[in-house]
């Protein structure tokens, strides 16, 4: 295959991307529904 | 808006042209839609994605000119109109906020400007990797990469923006004035190629005209994008509902911080 590091490079910063932003949004839920379902008096884990 | 408890006043606030468009702002409503609608965002999206990838890498044709860097463009083309298309969200929710006031339009446009970011950043990145085999050079001040790059300071604005003032509805107001500001950049973007000599090839693929480009490797490119779509709109959803649980986290600590 011609041109390997670039097309790899390329690939791998895509992953690099939806890998980020798919996890950090995941775990920004995770954290703000444990302390909602911490907090809110209506114990309604921020699905109400 | 962030001190307002969640839901209270937002009937007494919704102009009657807005009142459609209000019946899916409350939050508690959205994130009960959200929840449901997220794994049918997700699934699609590593699906798609994946096996567009796949395609593209291994059993799409290598180009007779440019080889297997072609296979670049199976990133970099979706990177591309998902950096564009996701500005025009952000315009549009910036919109919503300007004149509906919408409660979850301010929040949608702050998390969409880093998702856009990250785009922007990725085809620009690419499309760097990719000039550099077959141009020689990494960048030029061509007028479609110079207008992408506007379009990268354009979301860093955006986000820089919307966080600069204590108040947070201050910098909402402020950012969406931007966003709708920086819409002009959206058609030179996509014209940019027509209307000046570019280095930067002109589209291969227009919403009349028939693709210049062999099927064999349009399949694999079409799947890509809409899995960089899905997960476009997966991100942003999962991000909205953090906000909105962040948000009603403000307003209970807030409440209890009065009552003592």
């Amino acid at each position: 295959m011609t041109h390997l590091p670039f097309i790899a490079a390329s690939y791998v910063l895509a992953a690099l991307l939806f890998g980020g932003f798919g996890l950090g949004a995941w775990r920004r839920v995770a954290v703000a529904r444990r302390r909602l379902a911490a907090i809110d008096p209506r114990r309604d884990r921020g699905e109400r | 808006m962030s001190a307002r408890p969640i839901g209270a006043g937002e009937r007494a606030a919704v102009p009657p042209a807005g009142a459609s468009l209000h019946r899916f702002a409350n939050p508690g409503r959205f994130l009960r839609i959200s929840e449901a609608v997220l794994p049918w965002l997700v699934v699609p999206a590593i699906l798609l994605t994946v096996s567009g990838l796949s395609w593209g890498l291994f059993f799409a044709p290598a180009d007779w000119q440019q080889g297997d860097a072609v296979r670049i463009m199976y990133v970099h083309v979706p990177s591309a109109w998902l950096a564009s298309s996701g500005y025009f969200g952000l315009a549009l929710c910036s919109l919503l906020s300007l004149v509906w006031r919408h409660p979850l339009a301010d929040l949608a446009a702050v998390e969409i400007g880093p998702v856009g970011a990250g785009f922007t950043a990725l085809c620009l990145a690419t499309g760097s990797l990719w000039g550099k085999p077959m141009w020689g050079a990494w960048w030029v001040w061509d007028a479609r990469l110079t207008s992408v790059l506007v379009l990268l300071f354009l979301y860093l604005g955006h986000i820089v923006l919307v966080r600069a003032f204590d108040d947070p509805v201050r910098g909402y107001r402020a950012g969406a004035i931007l966003a709708l500001v920086g819409v002009i950049n959206l058609p030179i973007i996509k014209f940019s190629v027509d209307w000046w000599n570019t280095l930067h090839q002109p589209a291969s693929i227009t919403v009349l005209g028939a693709p210049s480009m062999a099927p064999a490797m349009l399949w694999p490119l079409l799947v890509s994008a809409l899995g960089f779509t899905f997960a476009f709109a997966a991100i942003v959803v999962a991000r909205l509902r953090a906000a909105v649980m962040e948000r009603r986290i403000r307003g209970l600590l807030m409440a209890r911080a009065v009552s003592r």
